[in-house]
Parts: structure tokens; C-alpha cells; sequence
């Protein structure tokens, strides 16, 4: 069985990786520089555990993507990082989540504070009904960056390669751009604020593939500026974007509860052409059900 | 240093302790316009409650008003007996006509037509009550004078819009399967409409009903001009002034005598149980009807 | 093969056959004579009012809506509106600026901040507070809240913020403040009911973005809700006023019939529609009942321009938002 692994493999994911690891290999995990470090989370709604003992960690300016079947809990994992489930009245965590050595999950850690350095881009895009201006120039001005202004809201929207594209229409509403200019208009608000972290919840599953892959090119071209963790449904995207994958699955109870659990963490490369646990390699070869 | 300053997510340019402070003082003003709201809402119901529940005995429920007596033990039957022939007449008048409004509107009606009727209606809504009296008075008292039936009128025109919108935005949710599935039986459009869309609008235009008749019976600026001159006594005829709870609040807290503001609370006290019943009986037949929607729509 | 086709073309066309389309007419005629017997309705409305009024606008032209008179001694019969539309402005003015704070307040409690437990108890409550009828809010007003306002509030506003020329002396416990706390409490669940729905139609998502660039709740209201819901809220604001407005019951017992323009709040005062309730039981002459009736007229006008000005809020609003969808 285990020598078959390799062929397994199914080749467009192959060769995703390998694209990607032609670039350069990825440093010692000692040598890298912690951001998030996770113990034992589990997150529960209601009575319902959605995630039960993640524990990993996310490593600083590297992309961090995160796959699994629907319902694994990817979503609940990501909204945790920044105090995102705060805001649904029946969640609770337990665990711990550092950030950079912080823990970020106490009563007495201001969310604001922890959503300010750690940002957020959502599955559809969600741009303020305000101007193409307005909805990055928004968050700058509220968090007191009022300073240079323009030239921030420019830097921004030419760090989401939008700037070319709406640098004539700043005035114009955000609702009138295409899906993925106005995915790209939040990612440009969620960086021009100058986050440490940008979280991502698939957000490119509402795009087609010339918005995903303009996306994928910014991940590529931001990420010695941020880190990224970003939820993915997409394998190939995962193997394209990330220099580091978690894969969530789905366990069953003796009840038939159901629960999310982190399976495998590890390189990219590694998950995708020689995972060590059997449901990992069931799941990229498409061979999961 | 301090602690504070050592935290990885300390960003001083945000000014985030003031913003705290700040958005602290915002929500603490909403939950006190809350308890404000609610504080007032609980003053006015125990005044009410308070004064007029010592009144509320068999003598105020079953013996009618004599005026220029205050002597003589008085209730205030008369005024019930009153209300309910008002309020009962007004139903009957607004309920037909309102069901056909919509109807019309829901199921014939081309688009302008009906947001112009859409339109007239909610400006119906917003004519102030007295307006209405003024005008029931023009065209009706002035010639007849008062009488039930006036009243009734001007309480039915109230009542119209509310009647109205309930059954429209019914109609709106019956899905158009069933209208397919009746006249797919080969069931002319009449049929249709009557048999099987109408059926399902029940629930709802009770719910509209129901709260059009709280309203109402509450209203005294539509009365005053058409049916507030009402001799002592029960009466049934509706072809005559009969005395009604609303106005027999208002005269009765006009006055300077204690007694009679004694029965203005009492009678206001049964106006409030009478709404409160209604509304409740109103919220329960709108989970009922919609939950029977959403059957039918399966 | 036929008859397949005969159910899909009666599905399509909803006139099958001759007898059917005789008991369509039937419905549909009926149906829509009622709705023209509501077009009529209106205009029959305007029409009454209007003649009504006629012999005084006859007498007093125009001027009539601003002339500050109101003597039915015979042979000086003098009327016009100019006191009562000004009793009207500054009571509903002055309950608008009261209530809608407040109603917002309520409004942003119920849609973001109360706890579950407390949400639905005190949504009802507003409601509830909504349907209170006007004569009982009246009756409260006069017996319970004027003389609490005499012998408490209104000396103590006098006696601080006196040199403002709206807190002059008082003497009456029926005045214009008075009348401006009833009406408050009148339009405030109808502003704050409207607004929390329409704050709870601010999508998740939209809030969730701005939550996630790290700022507070109340500059996320500040930022998305408030546009968002906007148009809304000021139509809400104008229904309120416009009911405030057209009150008649519970502004006529506790102004105090008062004739004039004067600051002073702790004076009495009346309104349009305080006056002509205070006069059912027969006025003086045919001109006094058509002076009467000229209020309504003006009363009637700008509730018409109320309402259409509401609704061109309301539609305007929907149209943009569904650009958004
Ligand atoms: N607000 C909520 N209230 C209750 N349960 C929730 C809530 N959000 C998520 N859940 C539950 O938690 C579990 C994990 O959901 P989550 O959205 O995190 O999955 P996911 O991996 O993101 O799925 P998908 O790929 O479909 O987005 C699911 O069983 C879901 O029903
Ligand atoms: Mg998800």
C-alpha cells in the first residue's frame, strides 16, 4: 500500500507542487518564526463540539493553507484566530491560542485589539456599500491612520493589484466592480490597516479562475509583508498557494456525533505527495468518502 | 513599560483605549433607551392597572352611565354594549372590502395599477383619525346626523389599510404552485381564487383583523364628530348615537369629578386587557397560518 | 396527447372557457370595483374636507393658515390656524428630537446588543407600548404625568436652564411640554419598531468586514449599519412625525387650549388636531365648524405629503439596496 502513495498522487496536483517547490525549500520548522501557537482547541456550539484538540502551529511570512471536507470545522478554526465566533452567542473555546507568546483567547483580551493585527478576508466579497475609496480609506481613518491617506488607500489597492483597474473610478461605488475586483477591494481593506495576519476563508470560491488565480499571484507577492492562513476547498489551490497545510477531516462519535479534528500538519509538499495518515492520503487523492 | 506596551497587539496610533471608553458609552446609552422605553411602558400600565383595577367590580361591567349624577352607583355597560356594535359594524365593512382590494390587486392587477393602489392605501394609512371623523361628519352627519353607522364608517376607513396589507402580503406567499395546481385541473380562474388561494390567506387576514379591531378599538378622534352624543342607557340600534369605551374615557377624564375619573381609569384599564388579549391572540394565529404557508407550499 | 395539451394551455391562459370566464368577470369585477371604491374613498376624502372648509377659506383666504386669532364672539367672528400650527410644530418637533435618540438606542439594544433572554420580552414590550391607545396615553398624561411635570420637572428645568427662553415659569400642569413627553412616548415605538427591523436587515457579513478590520461596535454601527439602514430610518422618523402631527386625543387633554406663539414651553398651547377634538360637541357658528374644518384641510394636506415623501424614501432606499443584492 504504502509504496503506491506516489502514483496515487493525482498528477495535476503533482505538478502544482512541484511548480511550487521549484521556487525554494522551506527552512527547518525550528528555524522558523512562530505566530500562532495552538493547544488543544476545541469549539463548541451550543452542545455541539464543531472542533475538538487542534494543536499546531502557523508560522510568520509563510502562506498556511487550511483544507478538509465541508463541515470540518475550517471555518470555525480560522474565525477563532482573530475572535471572529465572538460574535455567535452560543459559541465556547477552550484551549489556548498564543500569539507570539500572547494568549489571544482570555476574557480579559480585547477582540477589537486582536482583529486590529489579525485580519480577515471572507468566502463572498463583502464591500461596504460606500465608494472604491471610501471602503479602504474607512478602516484607516477609524483606526486613526489618517496620515497620508491617499497614498495608503493607493498602496493598498496597488498591493491587491487593483489599483490600475479602479485608479479612475475611486469614486465610484464598490458594488459596481466584478466579483473579484471587489474580493480584491477587501483584501486591499483588510491590509491597508497593516495587519501582522490576514486570515482568509475561501476566498476565491465565489471567483472564476482568472479572479482566483489574480488572488493566488497577490498571496504569492504580499506574503514577505504577512502572514497568511487561508481555508481552501480547492487542493490544487492549497498546492499552488501554501508553503504549509493542515488537513481537517470529520470523526464520528460511538453516537454518531460528529466532530472536526486537525489529522496531519506539515509541509505542503509533504501532505500532498507522501502524507502520513491514511485519511490525509485518501482526501488528496480524491479518494475520500 | 508597562504591560500593556509589551502585548504584540498593542498598536498605540489607535487611540484604542479612548475608542473603548467611547463605544463603552454608546452601548450604555442604547441599553438605558431601552430601559427608559420599558420604564415608561411599565408607568403608564401600572397607573392604569393601579387605579382602575379597585373599579373594575360587577356594578361598572353590568350598570350603565347616568349623567349629572354622580350619586347614583354607574358603570359603564353602555359604552361596552357600544363598542362591540361599533367595532363589530366596522369589521363587517372593512373586512369584504379590503379582502376584494387585495384580491384585485394580488391576482388581476396589472404592475402600475397596483402600486398606485399600494400607494393610495398607505396614504389612507397616514390620514390623521380626526380627519377621518371630519369627514364622515361631512359626508354623513351633516345630513343624518350621528349614528352608529356614521361611527362605524369612520372606524371601518381606519380599519381598511390595516385589513388590507395583511391579506396582500398573504396572498403574496401563497406559491404559485397551487394557483397551478387548481387551474391545472382544469378549475376556471374564480375557482381558483376563491376555492383554493383564499382558503390559505385565513390565518393571516385573521391576524390583520385582529389587530385592525385593537386599533380600533381604542380610536376616539374618528367618534367624536359622528357617534359621541349618545343618550343614557344601553342601546343596539346602530341607527342612532350609541356611547362607546374610548369616548367615554375621554369625556370622563375631561371632567373635574373624581368618581369619574375613577371610571376613566377603570374603563381604560379594560381597553389595555382588551389590546393586549387581541395582540396575543394576534401573534399566535400568525406562527399558526404561516407554518400552515409553508405546508401547503410543499 | 390532446388533453395533456388542454391542462397546460388552461394552466397558461386563464380564460378556458365561456361559462369559466363568465364567473372570472364576475370575481374580477367585483374585486376590482373595490379597489377603485378605494381611489374613491381618498378622493372622497379630499373632496369632503376641501368643501367643508370652503365657506372659511372663502372668508379668510390663505392667510387663514397663519393668522394667530380664534374668536367666535358673533359679529367678531375672527379664525386661523398660525396658533395651532405652531402648538403643532414645536410639540412634534420637540417629540421628534426626544424620541428618535431614544428609538434608536432601542432600536440598536434589540438588533445588537441585548442578550437573547432579553430580546424578545422587550421587543413585545414596545410593541405592546405602540398600541396603547391615545386616549389612555391621554388620560395618563393629564391625571398622572402633568402634575408629576407641575410639581417637579418643569420648576426644576425653570429654576437651572431658566435663561433659555423655552423654560420660562410655569403654572399649569397642562402644557406644551406636557404635550411634547405624551407624544414622545406615542411615536417612540413606532420609530423604534421600524428601525430595529430594519437594522436587523443589515447583512452578517457586512458587519463581520467591518468587525474584522479591528474596530468597535458602535463605529460599526456608526459605519455600515446606519448607512445601510439610512433611508429607512428617516422615512421611520417622518411616519412618527406625521403621527405626531395628526394626534388629536391625547394632545387635546393635556395642552391646556392655550391661544398664541409664544417660547415658553410651560405655557399652554394647542394643536390642529387638539382643537377640532375639543369642539365635537357643536361649535359656535357654520364658519367657526368650517374653520374647523380648514384645520383638518391643512391637517389632511401634509399627511398626504408625509406619507408620499415616506414612501418616495422607502422606494428609493429598496432600489439602491437591491443594486447591492
Ligand atoms: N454559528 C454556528 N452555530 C452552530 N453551529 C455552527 C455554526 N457555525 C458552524 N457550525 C457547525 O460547526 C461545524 C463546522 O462548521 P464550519 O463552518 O467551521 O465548517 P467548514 O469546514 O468551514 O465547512 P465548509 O467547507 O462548508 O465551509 C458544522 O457542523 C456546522 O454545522
Ligand atoms: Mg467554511
Amino acid at each position: 500500500m504504502s509504496e503506491m502513495k506516489g502514483e496515487s498522487v493525482s498528477s495535476t496536483i503533482e505538478a502544482a507542487v512541484r511548480v511550487e517547490t521549484k521556487r525554494q525549500p522551506l527552512p527547518p520548522r525550528e528555524r522558523l518564526q512562530q505566530v500562532f501557537d495552538i493547544r488543544d482547541l476545541t469549539a463548541i456550539y451550543g452542545s455541539k463540539p464543531a472542533l475538538k484538540d487542534v494543536s499546531m502551529e502557523v508560522y510568520k511570512n509563510l502562506v498556511t493553507a487550511v483544507i478538509g471536507p465541508s463541515g470540518c470545522g475550517k471555518s470555525t478554526f480560522i474565525r477563532c484566530l482573530n475572535r471572529m465566533n465572538d460574535l455567535v452567542p452560543s459559541f465556547r473555546q477552550t484551549g489556548t491560542i498564543r500569539y507570539h507568546g500572547q494568549d489571544i483567547s482570555g476574557r480579559d483580551v480585547d477582540p477589537v485589539a486582536v482583529r486590529r493585527t489579525i485580519g480577515m478576508v471572507f468566502q463572498r466579497p463583502n464591500p461596504f456599500p460606500k465608494s472604491i475609496h471610501d471602503n479602504v480609506a474607512w478602516g484607516l481613518k477609524v483606526l486613526g491612520m489618517k496620515d497620508n491617506l491617499s497614498d495608503r488607500v493607493e498602496r493598498a489597492l496597488t498591493q491587491a493589484a487593483l489599483w490600475d483597474e479602479v485608479k479612475d473610478r475611486l469614486k465610484a461605488s464598490a458594488l459596481s466592480l466584478s466579483g473579484g475586483q471587489q474580493q480584491r477591494l477587501c483584501i486591499a481593506r483588510a491590509i491597508a490597516v497593516e495587519p501582522d495576519v490576514v486570515l482568509m476563508d475561501e476566498p476565491a470560491s465565489a471567483l472564476d479562475p482568472i479572479a482566483t488565480q489574480a488572488i493566488e499571484q497577490l498571496l504569492h507577492e504580499l506574503k514577505g509583508q504577512y502572514s497568511f492562513v487561508i481555508v481552501t476547498h480547492n487542493m490544487q489551490q492549497a498546492a499552488r498557494v501554501a508553503d504549509m497545510t493542515a488537513f481537517f477531516s470529520i470523526s464520528r462519535g460511538e453516537e454518531g456525533e460528529r466532530w472536526g479534528e486537525l489529522i496531519e500538519y506539515d509541509a505542503t509538499e509533504k501532505i500532498f505527495t507522501a502524507p502520513s495518515d491514511r485519511r490525509t492520503e485518501d482526501y488528496v487523492t480524491g479518494r475520500f468518502g | 513599560m508597562s504591560a500593556v506596551e509589551l502585548s504584540p497587539l498593542h498598536r498605540p496610533q489607535d487611540r484604542l483605549r479612548r475608542r473603548r471608553v467611547f463605544n463603552r458609552g454608546m452601548e450604555a446609552l442604547a441599553w438605558l433607551a431601552a430601559a427608559i422605553a420599558v420604564f415608561f411602558l411599565g408607568v403608564v400600565v401600572w397607573s392604569v392597572a393601579q387605579r382602575g383595577w379597585s373599579q373594575l367590580n360587577l356594578d361598572f361591567l353590568t350598570k350603565s352611565q347616568v349623567q349629572f349624577e354622580p350619586a347614583v352607583p354607574q358603570g359603564l355597560a353602555n359604552a361596552f354594549a357600544g363598542s362591540l356594535v361599533l367595532v363589530g359594524l366596522a369589521t363587517a365593512m372593512a373586512l369584504p372590502f379590503g379582502i376584494l382590494i387585495a384580491v384585485y390587486v394580488n391576482e388581476f392587477a396589472p404592475r402600475p395599477i397596483r402600486s398606485a393602489i399600494g400607494l393610495t392605501l398607505d396614504v389612507l394609512a397616514g390620514v390623521p383619525a380626526i380627519v377621518i371623523g371630519f369627514f364622515v361628519y361631512g359626508l354623513i352627519v351633516v345630513a343624518h346626523g350621528q349614528s352608529a353607522y356614521a361611527g362605524a364608517f369612520a372606524l371601518a376607513v381606519i380599519m381598511l389599510p390595516f385589513v388590507y396589507r395583511a391579506t396582500v402580503e398573504v396572498l403574496a406567499l401563497v406559491p404559485n404552485s397551487l394557483r397551478e395546481a387548481g387551474l391545472g385541473v382544469g378549475a376556471p380562474r374564480w375557482r381558483t381564487t376563491l376555492g383554493i388561494v383564499l382558503p390559505q390567506t385565513i390565518g393571516g387576514v385573521l391576524t390583520g383583523t385582529t389587530l385592525a379591531v385593537a386599533r380600533v378599538a381604542g380610536e376616539t378622534a374618528p367618534l367624536l364628530f359622528t357617534c359621541s352624543l349618545a343618550p343614557n342607557g344601553i342601546h343596539w340600534n346602530p341607527s342612532g348615537a350609541i356611547q362607546s369605551v374610548p369616548v367615554a374615557v375621554f369625556e370622563l377624564s375631561d371632567s373635574a369629578e373624581p368618581s369619574d375619573h375613577a371610571r376613566a381609569w377603570a374603563a381604560a384599564l379594560v381597553l389595555i386587557l382588551f389590546i393586549l388579549v387581541a395582540s396575543l391572540t394576534a401573534r399566535w394565529l400568525a406562527t399558526r397560518s404561516k407554518r400552515k404557508i409553508m405546508r401547503a407550499g410543499r | 396527447m390532446t388533453s395533456l395539451d388542454a391542462t397546460t394551455d388552461a394552466a397558461r391562459r386563464p380564460f378556458p372557457g365561456r361559462r369559466a370566464r363568465f364567473g372570472d368577470l364576475i370575481l374580477q369585477g367585483t374585486a376590482g370595483i373595490a379597489a377603485v371604491g378605494a381611489l374613491v374613498l381618498v378622493g372622497l376624502i379630499v373632496w369632503k374636507i376641501a368643501s367643508g372648509a370652503r365657506p372659511a377659506l372663502h372668508a379668510f383666504g390663505l392667510p387663514f393658515v397663519w393668522h394667530v386669532v380664534w374668536n367666535p364672539v358673533h359679529g367678531r367672528e375672527a379664525y386661523g390656524a398660525g396658533s395651532f400650527l405652531f402648538g403643532t410644530a414645536v410639540t412634534s418637533i420637540g417629540a421628534l428630537l426626544l424620541a428618535t435618540p431614544i428609538a434608536l438606542g432601542v432600536a440598536l439594544f434589540l438588533s445588537e446588543l441585548a442578550p437573547g433572554w432579553i430580546r424578545g420580552p422587550v421587543t413585545a414590550l414596545v410593541e405592546t407600548l405602540a398600541a396603547i391607545p391615545s386616549v389612555v396615553i391621554g388620560l395618563w398624561g393629564i391625571l398622572v404625568l402633568a402634575p408629576i411635570l407641575r410639581d417637579h420637572v418643569d420648576p426644576a428645568l425653570h429654576s437651572t436652564i431658566g435663561f433659555i427662553p423655552l423654560f420660562g415659569p410655569s403654572s399649569y400642569g397642562s402644557n406644551v411640554f406636557t404635550g411634547i413627553v405624551v407624544l414622545t412616548i406615542m411615536i417612540l415605538p413606532i420609530i423604534a419598531s421600524i428601525s430595529r427591523e430594519l437594522f436587523l436587515t443589515v447583512p452578517q457579513e457586512l458587519k463581520e468586514g467591518a468587525l474584522g478590520l479591528g474596530v468597535t461596535r458602535w463605529e460599526m454601527v456608526r459605519g455600515v449599519v446606519f448607512p445601510y439602514a439610512g433611508g429607512g430610518v428617516a422615512a421611520a422618523m417622518i411616519l412618527g412625525f406625521g403621527r405626531a402631527v395628526g394626534e388629536a386625543i391625547a394632545v387635546a387633554l393635556v395642552l391646556g387650549d392655550g391661544l398664541g406663539i409664544h417660547l415658553n414651553l410651560f405655557d399652554t398651547g394647542q394643536t390642529l388636531g387638539g382643537k377640532i377634538a375639543l369642539n365635537y360637541q357643536g361649535s359656535g357658528s357654520g364658519l367657526e365648524t368650517s374653520s374647523l374644518i380648514y384645520l383638518a384641510l391643512i391637517l389632511l394636506v401634509f399627511s398626504i405629503l408625509v406619507n408620499l415623501l415616506a414612501q418616495l424614501i422607502v422606494r428609493r432606499a429598496a432600489r439602491r439596496k437591491g443594486l447591492a443584492a
